[in-house]
């Protein structure tokens, strides 16, 4: 997950710079900032997982014994918000700092500056939002969407969240900004757009969305904010205030934020199949064209998260068949995928577990996402369990495995180091059995109508919680091992050759040695 | 600093990204009045919608229906109460009843109702022509209002339910908040 760079001043570059802490703080290096966006997530990972062993801990058997209502829901709402903003997201842009200019043949991000200014943007928000569990009235508790009237009358932990949402939009859009500008003008001559990386043109349509909603949701809570504050009455019903104003204006942006957080997993994917099946990624340009559409349909399909909260039927059948009709680009993207293996030679190391794992569990996600789509249907399991197993499929099974995938399959480029297959392997099996023993019986759960963000339950729910639990937990202690195996990758892993995958074509796997040197590409490679 | 990269380039398209982020900071804003004028014009939002009298009253004069008249405040200092506690009526008949606020305080205070009724579903049936809802009341100092409440409910609401509620509850508006009608 981190790469050793203690040796890159041996590699015979003049420019001197910090050592020790300050290095880190002052570095304007992709690799540094991408480091560290990669340890900053994992960190937050743990914390948000904390928060998750926390609620499956309370939920383990009937009636309240752990958390009081109150800290149950501050966990609810922590853990969803530290993990999506603090864990996935910027895991992902973790990568492109890796990646994206090492597959393009740039020497850097194309804003070092502001690349530094939005990773140390990201500890700010992170301290806000978790020292925001010891203020008086404790943290956010009315979800980690904040509908009102809950985040207009909730106390400081709210204002705390509200803070750290702006910092992290900050962060965001000067990260895309940086990935785009990167993109499209620091490409080695000869790589056109058609010709780069499936990685690089899936963070390309990402960071557009992120630049296109992120203000957005900037502006809701600034709304939010005025709105406790200064008296406006945006959302406030008792100023005359819309509270389903708020859910289409969050949803605007939390839509596309779904995208957000699974489009670089495409990303990943798509260059670890045809990897490990050593056949190019079959259907290049129709990938291309699958990510744009599900991008593009992204933006049109938020209110089907609001099917309960009063809408014309005109209004429920245009989100219902728009949202159905994301189910055919990324159908699309699967059968592209299958068809790359097919007929490959494949072998399985860990990332193309890891890799498959997430093509098999994501389509099982991607169902039920089709199955809450339709109004009726989702009249009946909005707020329950299912639709928490259907999220957790696509985001833990979906990003997450992809993320695991990624770090892999990269691992011995950046650190020059092989990880320890065995252990990566029992790694995959562990997570595959846990994750599928916690959220698969969820979705039974839901379909009986247990309700999501409550501490307790009805007696007949109780032994698919504890399975539930005990698969949490499980899954939990897996993770440990992932820690385990990156660490003493970097430490003491086999050195890795140049190419460990032979199936590799991109740029940083033919060009450059592993591990990576700290500066790379400063005279670009042409691309044939 | 290195062969590709062209600053100006970058720095134009840096430019470029930064206003497109604001213009959709603004943007998240535009949706509030963009909001409140589709749902004015498709009729999607009835809170917003004004209710028109039909010229040609049904009355529905075999059933009786009791209409009972709720009052409360939320955190401001005022009396605030029906001047009957409820009225026995025919679907269709319009009828006007009168609400009284007192500011019991010594400071002049701004203040609006929002309603709610009862049964669910009552707000289709239930047409108000004059109501002081989400409009900003001011009361000085010991000053007392009334204000008239007018409506109808028509005939067609579901011929199980013979008693409706209809509540206002009063909340302080902070200075400079606007009410969502003046």
């Amino acid at each position: 997950m981190a790469a050793v760079h203690g040796d890159a001043h041996s590699h015979g570059h003049d420019d001197h710079h910090p050592s020790g802490i300050m290095r880190w703080v002052t570095t304007t290096n992709h690799k540094d900032i991408g480091t560290m966006y990669l340890w900053f997530s994992f960190t937050m990972f743990l914390v948000g997982g904390f928060l998750a062993m926390g609620i499956r801990a309370e939920l383990y058997q009937p009636g309240i014994q752990i958390l009081e209502p109150e800290l149950f829901n501050q966990f609810t709402t922590l853990h969803g918000l530290i993990m999506v903003f603090g864990a996935i997201m910027p895991a992902f842009v973790g990568f492109a700092n890796w990646q994206v200019p090492m597959m393009i043949g740039a020497p850097d991000m194309a804003f070092a500056r502001m690349n530094n200014w939005s990773f140390w943007l990201l500890p700010v928000a992170a301290t806000l939002l978790v020292s925001s569990f010891f203020v008086p009235g404790g943290a956010a508790a009315g979800g980690w969407t904040f509908y009102p009237p809950l985040s207009v009358q909730g106390g400081l932990g709210v204002d705390l969240m509200i803070f750290s949402v702006h910092i992290l939009g900050a962060s965001s859009i000067m990260g895309s900004i940086n990935i785009i500008t990167t993109i499209l003008n620091m490409r080695a001559p000869g790589m056109t757009l058609m010709k780069m990386p499936m990685f690089v043109w899936t963070w390309l349509i990402t960071a557009y969305l992120l630049v296109l909603v992120m203000p957005v949701l900037a502006g809701t809570v600034t709304m939010l904010l005025t709105d406790r504050h200064f008296g406006t009455s945006f959302f406030n019903a008792a100023g005359g205030g819309d509270p389903v104003l708020f859910q289409h204006v969050f949803w605007f942006f939390g839509h596309p934020e779904v995208y957000i957080m699974i489009l670089p997993a495409f990303g990943i994917v798509s260059e670890i199949i045809p990897t490990f099946s050593r056949k190019p990624l079959f259907g290049y340009s129709s990938m291309v064209y699958a990510t744009a559409s599900i991008a593009i349909l992204s933006c049109v399909v938020w209110a089907h998260h609001m099917f309960t909260a009063g809408m014309p039927t005109v209004g429920q059948l245009f989100f219902m068949y728009a949202t159905m009709l994301i189910a055919v680009p990324t159908g699309v993207k699967v059968f592209n995928w299958t068809a790359t293996m097919w007929q490959g030679s494949m072998t399985f190391e860990t990332p193309m577990l890891f890799s498959i794992g997430f093509i098999f569990l994501f389509v099982l996600g991607g169902f039920s996402g089709v199955i809450c789509a339709i109004v009726p249907i989702d009249i009946q399991v909005q707020d329950t369990y299912y639709v928490i197993a259907h999220f957790h499929y696509v985001l833990v099974s979906g990003a997450l495995f992809a993320l695991f995938a990624g770090a892999y399959y990269w691992i011995p480029k950046w650190s020059g180091r092989m990880y320890n297959e065995t252990l990566g392997k029992w790694h995959f099996w562990l997570s595959m059995f846990f994750f599928n023993l916690t959220f698969f019986v969820q979705h039974f759960l839901g379909l009986a109508g247990m309700p999501r963000r409550i501490p307790d339950y009805n007696l007949q729910f109780a032994d698919f919680n504890m399975v539930s639990s005990i698969g949490a937990f499980g899954f939990g202690l897996t993770q440990l091992l992932f820690l385990y195996i990156m660490i003493s990758c970097i430490r003491s892993g086999e050195k890795a050759p140049q190419k460990p995958w032979d199936g590799a074509t991109t740029l940083e796997w033919t060009h450059l040695p592993s591990p990576a040197p700290y500066h790379s590409f400063e005279k670009p490679p042409v691309v044939n | 600093m290195v062969s590709n990269t062209d600053t100006k380039a970058n720095n134009l398209m840096k430019k470029k990204l930064l206003i497109f982020a604001l213009i959709m900071f603004v943007f998240g804003f535009a949706l509030v009045p963009f909001y409140e004028k589709f749902c004015e014009v498709t009729g999607v939002n009835n809170l917003l919608q004004p209710d028109v009298r039909v010229k040609e009253n049904r009355v529905d004069e075999a059933r009786w229906i009791t209409v009972e008249l709720d009052a409360n405040t939320r955190g401001l200092p005022w009396q605030f109460k029906p001047l009957q506690s409820s009225v026995k009526i025919h679907p269709g008949e319009p009828v006007d009843v009168m609400y009284e606020i007192t500011n019991n305080s010594d400071r002049e205070i701004n203040g609006q109702a929002i309603p709610s009724y009862s049964p669910r579903n009552l707000e289709k049936y239930l047409k108000k022509f004059e109501c002081f809802c989400f409009t900003k009341q001011v009361l000085k100092p010991n000053e007392t209002r009334q204000m008239p409440v007018q409506f109808v409910i028509e005939p067609d609401l579901p011929p199980e339910i013979h008693t409706v509620t209809i509540s206002y509850t009063f909340f302080e508006l902070p200075d400079g908040a606007s009410a969502i009608r003046k």
